[in-house]
């Protein structure tokens, strides 16, 4: 049997095995645990993956160790689960792990009839397509008849379908469960286009034989909105995870970084000090379940967003993604954060 | 039934009560193993069902009527993704059973030949035979699948460089194309001529054998047989001026168009099952054939038949007996393994329904659909073969 099919079927074990378990207290178990179980991309470059020595690293990882930053104020207290787009939702589900952070889209169905709850977008994303220069494609619209790469289970192959369709071209879908099946594929030239979240396509590409063989064509045909998606049912749990990334964008309108985090505990703006915990009597932190100094924990480990997303995905990575859509509200981007009060 | 000797019989037996009666007692456990199974599953299902609705998550069957929102790769019937996820599974479904299928007759041919060739007098013949069932039978199924794949696709070439084969065949690493068969007029003819056939063949073959008993003259039944099934066909096809046209495989701007392609993935996965399965089925056939006492051969060569059809009347009837049901579990194990399809993307119901499963956030019923599925097609292989045994079974006169 398939692991694949293993862990549905685990999962769906869990489902009925549990007795009635309260969804209730999803912080109070991970601070009896004494850690936060974060569900990862299982290897996406700038997103999740484990480097060269084993440390997880990457952007959605990071949201990870803010979280356990918020709630432990310790980065580290985090273990990874590394999930495949079609593990993902079982393992979330079922409750083996306390919250998804994996480039997953925000979409009306997660929502609703999967059971989940999503808020907060981490990073704004598009769908498109990579195929190989020899072919000479400039467009999208030119790919009628090509054979293309795709994983299964994921918003990427229900786009495909419907934008080939609208736009009348004919295609031969190649899917598969596993992001290292499909890059293998791809390279190995079973497909003539490769497509996912613009995001992956530039981490993708870093891992081909030959990257500078390949080009990422214009179009982008559709919503991708990522962000970190936990259980229904949980106000509390969800409040906690939703603030840690509204915290990491105020962090970086307010201007604090890793670096003047503790300096900026002496700021007179009374915003600052209420977002660091330095206001007198004040509750935010206590109303959230967590310590006072829940923010200035998270900035103090990971720094802002937009030093998150500079290291992981930006200009000091190997994507070298610019911030885009990602900038924040002030400067012509989406990245905008309710105020913290 | 037994007697149980021990219990004194007369005056003492009013005295027990219904507990020490050994059939009540059977009858009294089997209800109460039959209750609390019934409590267990109910348990589940109620437990399942609650789990669900306080996750807020959606349940029910009914979703499988709504519209898929994928495509698949490969198809043995119309498909799109306007298709219902119900469609969806029976193509992932149709997709298993022809893994299963062509795997288990590909498997059973090769076993055959390499379990009988294990056998054989010639040194070189037993030697790559036993090499053959140790490779094979030492390596987990999914590297076989995997070093097919990865050689298929290595080695084949892109579609632009395609294989040039006769008869506009073409071999590339998107898979196989052919000319695709379009059938005109009339052509319902041939497969009812192709049916007469083989009645008239079983006709044939029953009159051959009462008159070779009755008279002892032997008649070419097979060779008449094989005339009528391939030639009843043949002719009606001539007959109705040959209504075949081809629509050939051209090459387009990515791949070629037209035509039918068989893919790489299906090709590795049913190469793969086919020799993985076959290094058991070898096994199995030999040790059948060692099976069959030895004077059976001596007293064929007593009788002065020859080695050939000693093998073939003799022997391998009598191991076919033997070999009949381990050879089932075999056909059970291709049939389940070919659920690693997943891992090189070819289109079968583990992948379909994880797809749907995924999509659609319904675990517990494609779990559900799944099982049910394998294990109707795992019944009906058994059936089938349970069948052939017995009718293989010696006939005691
Ligand atoms: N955002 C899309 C697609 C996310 C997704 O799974 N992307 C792929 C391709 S970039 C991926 O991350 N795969 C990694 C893996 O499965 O290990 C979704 O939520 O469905």
């Amino acid at each position: 049997m398939s692991k694949k099919l293993l862990s549905a079927v685990i999962g769906t074990a869990l489902l009925g095995l549990t007795a009635h378990t309260a969804s209730a207290a999803t912080l109070d178990s991970v601070k009896a645990k004494g850690f936060l179980q974060c569900g990862v991309n299982s290897g996406l470059a700038g997103f999740g993956f484990p480097d060269a020595s084993g440390n997880w690293t990457g952007f959605d990882v990071d949201y990870c160790r803010a979280v356990a930053a918020a709630i432990f104020g310790d980065p580290t207290k985090v273990k990874f689960t590394p999930t495949t787009a079609k593990e993902r939702f079982t393992a979330l589900q079922s409750g083996e792990i306390d919250m998804l952070a994996r480039n997953t889209t925000w979409t009306i169905n997660r929502d609703t009839a999967l059971g989940f709850s999503f808020r907060a977008v981490n990073y704004y994303d598009g769908q498109g397509f990579m195929v190989r220069k020899s072919l000479n494609v400039k467009s999208a619209l030119e790919l009628s008849g090509a054979a293309v790469c795709v994983q299964s289970g994921t918003t990427t192959e229900l786009n495909l379908a419907d934008y080939f369709k609208s736009h009348n071209l004919q295609y031969n879908p190649v899917v598969f469960e596993k992001l290292e099946e499909v890059n293998a594929a791809y390279d190995a030239g079973r497909c003539d286009v490769y497509t996912t979240d613009q995001s992956g396509l530039y981490a993708v590409r870093l891992t081909l034989s030959k990257p500078d063989d390949h080009i990422i064509l214009p179009e982008i045909i559709s919503k991708e909105p990522l962000g970190p998606a936990v259980r229904q049912g949980d106000a509390q749990w969800f409040n906690i995870v939703s603030w840690t990334h509204y915290a990491l964008v105020t962090a970086e309108d307010f201007g604090i970084t890793k670096a003047n985090v503790d300096e900026m505990l002496k700021s007179a703006n009374p915003d600052i000090k209420r977002f660091l915990g330095e206001e007198k009597d004040q509750h935010i932190g206590k109303d959230l379940g967590l310590d006072e100094k829940w923010a200035y924990n998270i900035i103090k480990s990971v720094g802002n967003y937009g030093e998150v997303f500079e290291r992981n995905l930006g200009g000091s990575s190997q994507l070298k993604i610019a911030r885009g859509l990602n900038a924040l509200w002030s400067k012509g981007g989406l990245q905008y954060a309710p105020p913290i009060r | 039934m037994a007697v149980n000797v021990q219990e004194p019989a007369g005056e003492d037996r009013p005295r027990s009560s219904f507990i020490y009666d050994p059939v009540m007692r059977s009858i009294l456990y089997q209800v109460l193993t039959a209750i609390i199974f019934i409590a267990l599953i109910w348990w589940f299902w109620s437990n399942t069902l609650e789990n669900l609705r306080r996750a807020n998550i959606a349940s029910g069957f009914g979703f499988l009527n709504g519209r898929a929102g994928f495509d698949v790769g490969q198809a043995l019937i119309a498909y799109s993704s306007d298709s219902t996820y119900l469609r969806a599974l029976y193509v992932g479904f149709l997709n298993t059973l022809l893994v299963a299928f062509t795997g288990i007759i590909t498997a059973t041919i090769i076993g055959f030949i390499v379990g009988i060739g294990r056998l054989s007098n010639n040194w070189l013949i037993s030697k790559l035979s036993q090499v053959y069932v140790e490779v094979f039978r030492n390596i987990p199924p999914l590297l076989v699948i995997f070093f097919w794949y990865k050689g298929v696709l290595s080695v084949l070439p892109q579609p632009r460089d395609s294989i040039h084969l006769p008869f506009s065949i073409f071999l590339n690493n998107r898979g196989l194309a052919f000319p695709k068969a379009i059938w005109g007029e009339g052509t319902w003819a041939i497969p009812l001529a192709f049916v007469v056939g083989i009645v008239a063949a079983v006709v044939v073959s029953k009159w051959a054998r009462s008159r070779q008993e009755r008279t002892g003259q032997p008649f070419p039944s097979g060779w008449t047989g094989f005339a009528l099934i391939i030639g009843l066909p043949i002719l009606t096809f001539l007959a109705l001026g040959a209504p075949l046209s081809f629509d050939y495989p051209i090459a387009g701007k990515f791949n070629l168009s037209g035509g039918s392609v068989v893919g790489p993935e299906f090709v590795s996965l049913y190469l793969a099952l086919s020799f993985y399965t076959a290094a058991f089925i070898a096994e199995i056939v030999r040790s059948g054939i060692r099976a069959v006492a030895k004077g059976q051969t001596e007293a064929a060569f007593a009788l002065g038949l020859q080695p050939g059809v000693t093998t073939r009347k003799v022997v391998v009837p009598q191991a076919l007996r033997i070999v009949i049901p381990p050879l089932t579990s075999q056909y059970l194990n291709l049939t389940k393994n070919s659920s690693l399809a997943i891992a090189i993307g070819f289109s079968d119901l583990v992948a379909v329904g994880g797809t749907i499963l995924n999509q659609s956030g319904r675990a517990v019923e494609i779990v559900a659909i799944w099982m049910a599925i394998y294990l109707s097609i795992s019944l009906a292989t058994s059936l089938f073969m349970n069948w052939f045994n017995a009718k293989m079974a010696l006939v005691e006169r």
